[in-house]
Formats: C-alpha cells, structure tokens, sequence
C-alpha cells in the first residue's frame, strides 16, 4: 500500500477536545495535523476591564487540570507590575501548592492517562481489573495532591484561597502537619512508581530537541526563574515575547507558539529535567538513577518516567516545606496598584504557563496575553509524529494509530488550554 | 431472576475548562465503585473504547459556544434517557458568556491573528437553552460529593438531595463568623446557591458566586447593603458579571449597575 491516511477525530484520555490527522502518500509522510476543535473562549479579550484582584480566579478557568498554576502567574505578573514580591512563608506555601498540583496532576496522567497505553488497555478501568494494586496506589497519590491543595487553597479545582499578594488565610503550621503522613506515604508511593513505570516498553525514538524550562539558582523550577534552554537561551521572563511567537493556523482553535530564530521547542516535564537535573533532591536523584534515566533523556515516551521522578520531587519538597514553616504574620503583602505591565512564568505540570497584563492606574486590565504549555508543544508534537511514522509506516492502521495516540499523549496536551486540541487521523494516499 | 443491566453512563464536553468532568476522576474513593456500578460507555478525557447509544445517564459540560455544537447537543439529547447538566458553563453558559454583553466580533481581533478562521457563535449560552435538561448541577466547579448524590439518586430513581437555598445557610450550619456584619468583606453569600460548603468565608473571603443565584434572590438589597461598604457600581457590576454571569438575577443585577 503506497497511500495512506490514518486519522483520530477525537483523541482520547487528554484534557479537552482534538484529534489529529497524518496523510502518508509513497511511503513518506506529507503531512501531521493537529486539529483543535475545542471552542475559543476569549479569556484575553474579556479579561480587559477587569481588576487585577480577578485575574487570578478568572484565569484558573481556562484549565480545571491546573488552575493552580493559572493563579501562580497571573499574581507573579500583576505584583511585577505593582512591585511586590512576597517572600518567605507566603513564598513557600505558593510553592507547596504548586507542588499539590504537581502531585495530583502527574498521578492523573501516570495512572489514569498514559499508564493504559503501555499496558494495552483502553482505559485505568480496565487497567484495574488485572493492575487493581497500581490503580489504588495511583488514586490514592493523586489524593495526596488534591488534600494538599484541598487544606490550603479551600478546594482541589479552582481553589478559592489564592490573592495577588499572597493569600486570603494561612494555615497554622499543626493544620500543615496533618498532611505529612500521607505525604510520606506517597513519597514511597511515587518511588515504587518510578521502578513501575521504568518496567515499561519504551520505542526507540528520540529527537534533538531545544528544551525550554524554568531555571531557578536554588530550586527545582516551579514559581520562578529564568527562561532557559539547552541551545544557548537565557533570558529574564520580561523578554519572552522577544523570542517566542504564536502562529495562528487554520486548523487550529489554538495558537501555535515557536522560537523566533530556531522554530519548534519542547516544554514540560522533560525540558525541565534535562535542565535543572542538578537542583532535584537527592531521593528524587537516585530514584531517577535507579529506574534507569541519565542526566538527560531526549526520548518523550519516557515523560511518564520523568514525571513520576518529579513526582517523587514534589512530594520531597512539600514534605521540606511543611517541616520548616512558620506561618507569615499576614497572610498576603500589601499591594498597591500602579499604571504598566507585569509578566508571570510559572511552571504547570505540562511546562511554563506565560502571562502578560498591561494595568491601567486602578490596576484595571488593559491587554493580557496568554501563552498556555500545550500551545507551545503543538509543533513539536506535530514534528513527532511526523518522523514517528515515518519509520514506521509497516505496521497496520490500527497498531499505528494507538501508537500515534500514545505519541500525542506523551505531552499530556491540555487542549481546553490551548484554546483558550485533537483529531489523530493518517491518511495514506 | 437475570442480574440487572448496569446504567450506561456518557460524558460529554462543550465549551468549558474540563473541570468538571475532571471532579468525577477526582472522585478517588469512589471512582471504582462508580465504575462498577455504572458501564462508562462514553468518557474521552479517561478512556479511548466508545459505546454507543443510547444511554441512561449523559453528563453534560460546557456551555453552547459554536454552530456545530448547537447541533449536537440534539443528537446527545436524542440518545440519552435523562440529561444532567454539570457546572456552571453548562447550567448559565460559564464565564464565556462575558462575550455576551459584547460583541464577539471585536473580541475575535483580540487573540486570533486571523479571525476568518475562528467559527464562533455569537453568544455563550446554557444547555437548557436548546434542549430538556433533567437535572442542573450548580458549581464552578461542582462540588463532587453533589456530583457522587446526583448520580447515585438517579441510579436509583430518587430525587437528588442538592438543596437550592443560600450560602448564608451553609455558612451558619458551619458555625462561620459571617465576614459581611464582622469585617465588613463584601460576600454575594446572601444570593449565591449553596453547594461548596462557604469554602470562601471559611477562608476569611466574600462569597464570589460560583454556585450561581440562589432561589428567590434581592440582589437589589445585596447591592445597596455593598454601596454602603463602600463598593462602586462598576465594581458591584464585575462581581454579578463573572462564573454565571448570564443567570438571569446576576445579568440583570450586573445591567442595573452598568454605565
């Protein structure tokens, strides 16, 4: 058969709504289409008006996955503008929220998700009825990252607890220290997820990517830091816009975001990785050592092992924190608005969430920009399963379009936050 | 006597944040035994196998935003025996219904580099607006124990026990200083449903509405008892203009203070 078409109109266990389409004709591939049907909102459009209290709950919307990490950089954007910065404690628990988050979502993709592909199973339901020890333990880990976000943000989607400035109420530190058992628990949990997940298949596939991540002098990246990459980029998260820029295509509800002078780069889980290595805890280290990964890994099908690592992360820095916190005397630093322009980056689960807010002098909203993880994954994405079916172009339709899937689900694309993504079709002509 | 058939449940998607549906997942205690109780027969955010139609139980998220989903709202509608609408965007067309008291075109310019290619309709409206729903569940997000009541209710051909009075009475029942009289924090708790447990007084907040309005509302008195703390019409306006901006009390109330 020289011409082919496979094609996926609704892509499966990713947030929100896409497919994608991989036209193959003589034996090469013509064509790797994400389609993003998921309805535009036009959050930056309504965002306008608004004050700069709102834009924290208002941007939480635009992803029920990680509104945590929507509330993260819109305050860090709103307080660049105003010239606040918490620090210390209020510091800290922004951190183990995120950290929460981090939890909850990688169990999500881990278990729930990605986990079924390598397996062979069409969903962790299935799954559990021959794998009901790993369900649990993946449901009860992701629990873990809910009671995280449950005590100190009020509720595990769209928490109600986070302000410009800090927060509405802290907990007392004996609150804080209700969670440390669980957390120990899903510590252990996330090690022997890591040794799981590294029993897996992987395909042999990798690519020379430019990882773009977060890199912070002291700290794994999650609230802060500057934009790097492994080719040379270094910049201060004010220059974002100077080096990246958003394609609008037509088959696409989402923007597409490239490198100015070196078109697709990759971010997440794995860009963070190969860049901040250094800067995880030693257990998380070791975890990764022992299921197998280097220093670096360039191949995305094993974000999943990459993600339980950082899982592992996340529960050793939420445990640190609690240990070492006092509560701030107030619970958020005064901010006073001025007329300018903030921008915020933070690290969401599937890599750097970008803000941007133009205030007027009452700090209403004047233009706001926002550049979700997966929009900026979608080339790379689209770039993947181009070159993965082109090697593998023998096997039939059906085996190659799950592979396709599992290609796409590797970047835990969170398509309502592309739009604010997916039909796999390939077509062999 | 045969094993009785399991309900066959389906989850769909329109314009909205994935939340919702998400609360389901997060459901972990009680995400087998629901799976066990029920054939998930249409689920894509947990699962790739399709059942087909029809189906006992739909849950419906999102709000209508685009032509082709006015359209298939009916087919989802057709296939499935009781419709249950979940979250905000659904039951009051969501925080994208901001784009109904404007005009969406000029929205489009202000993220799309080419509009032509954006399919959008012009307002962000409810299910209930273009089919029979037979159960709303309030929330932005939903509150999943109400999620687990509802299902489980349905299951078993009972009313769901989601009462639709005011957060004031959940925040009295909680035992909660109420943040309005003591601190004078402006609270939309006097005409927002209850449903979330008053998580933002419990966290020294005002109520800012996510549950939607509550039966019989005076958003009117809310309004003048807020102007007395000292809060403007325009930002009495942005506070009924938000999660359910387009439930009828929280419009209109918004639309009295417009200038």
């Amino acid at each position: 058969m020289n011409a082919k078409s496979l094609k996926v109109d609704f892509l499966a266990r990713v947030e929100g709504e896409g497919g994608f389409r991989v036209k193959v004709k003589d034996h090469l591939v013509t064509e790797a289409k994400l389609n993003i049907f998921e309805p535009p909102r036009f959050f930056e459009a309504f965002l306008r008006g608004r004050s700069f209290t709102e834009a924290p709950d208002i941007t939480a919307r635009i992803c029920g996955i990680c509104p945590v990490a929507y509330q993260m950089s819109a305050c860090q954007a709103a307080e660049d503008a105003f010239g606040a910065k918490p620090t210390g404690a209020i510091r800290e628990l922004r951190r183990l929220l995120y950290c929460g988050e981090w939890i909850e979502s990688h169990a999500l993709h881990i278990y729930l998700l990605q986990a079924p592909d390598f397996l062979g199973y069409e969903d962790a339901i299935q799954m559990a009825k021959d794998h009901p020890d790993a369900v649990q333990r993946g449901l009860r880990l992701k629990k873990t990252g809910n009671a995280i976000m449950t005590l100190l943000g009020g509720r595990e989607i769209h928490p109600i607890n986070v302000r410009v400035g800090g927060f509405y109420k802290v907990p007392a530190k004996s609150q804080l220290r209700t969670l440390e058992d669980d957390l120990e628990w899903a510590r252990d949990a996330a090690v022997q997820t890591t040794r799981w997940v590294s029993t897996f298949t992987f395909p042999d596939f990798q690519r020379d990517y430019e990882f773009v991540a977060l890199r912070h002098p002291d700290e794994y990246p999650l609230n802060e830091g500057r934009l790097v990459s492994n080719k040379g980029l270094d910049i201060p998260i004010s220059e974002y816009e100077q080096h990246f820029a958003e394609e609008h295509l037509q088959h696409s509800n989402a923007l597409h975001s490239a490198l100015q002078e070196r078109a697709a780069y990759f971010v997440g889980p794995l860009a963070r990785y190969n860049l901040n290595f250094d800067k995880l805890s030693p257990l998380s280290q070791e975890a990764a050592k022992q299921s197998g990964l280097g220093r670096e890994c360039r191949n995305p099908f094993q974000g999943i092992l990459v993600r339980a690592v950082e899982t592992v992360y996340a529960c050793d820095e939420a445990l640190r924190i609690i240990s070492s916190y006092d509560p701030p005397d107030c619970p958020a630093i005064e901010v006073t608005p001025r007329a300018g322009t903030g921008h915020g980056c933070t690290e969401a689960p599937r890599g750097i969430l970008y803000h941007k807010y133009s205030f007027d002098e009452r700090g209403l909203i004047l233009l706001a920009k926002i550049v979700p993880p997966t929009s900026q994954n979608l080339r790379i994405i689209e770039e993947d399963l181009t070159e993965y079916v082109s090697t593998r172009l023998h096997l039939p339709n059906d085996r190659l379009q799950w592979q396709c899937e599992q290609a796409v689900r590797n970047y835990d694309p969170c398509i309502s936050c592309a739009t604010h993504l997916l039909r796999v079709r390939i077509e062999r002509e | 006597m045969a094993p009785k058939r399991r309900a066959k449940l389906a989850v769909w998607k329109f314009a909205s944040c994935d939340g919702c549906q998400l609360s389901l997942l997060d459901c972990e205690d009680a995400l087998l035994a629901v799976a066990g109780a029920v054939e998930i027969a249409n689920f894509p955010e947990a699962s790739r196998a399709v059942v087909g139609g029809p189906y006992d139980i739909s849950l419906v998220e999102g709000s209508i935003t685009t032509p082709h989903d006015e359209e298939r709202i009916h087919s989802i509608r057709r296939s499935s025996k009781i419709l249950i609408t979940i979250g905000a965007c659904a039951t009051s067309g969501g925080i994208q219904a901001l784009r109904n008291f404007k005009n969406v075109q000029d929205f489009i310019p202000m993220v799309y580099a080419k509009p032509a290619y954006i399919q959008t309709l012009n307002k962000s409206t409810p299910i209930t607006d273009h089919v029979f729903v037979d159960f709303q569940l309030r929330g932005c997000p939903i509150n999943k124990y109400q999620l687990v009541e509802v299902l489980s209710a349905f299951l078993n051909g009972r009313k769901p026990a989601t009462p639709s009075y005011g957060l004031c009475m959940e925040c009295k029942q909680r035992g909660i200083v109420c943040v309005m009289v003591a601190q004078g924090t402006p609270c939309m708790g006097p005409v927002t449903q209850s449903g979330c447990g008053a998580l933002c007084p419990a966290y020294s907040r005002g109520c800012y509405g996510c549950f939607g309005p509550k039966e019989t509302t005076n958003t009117a008195s809310l309004s003048a008892w807020w102007n007395q703390l000292g809060v403007s019409d325009p930002e009495i306006m942005r506070a009924f203009r938000s999660f359910n901006a387009w439930a009828e009390p929280f419009r209109k109330e918004s639309e009295a203070h417009e200038r």
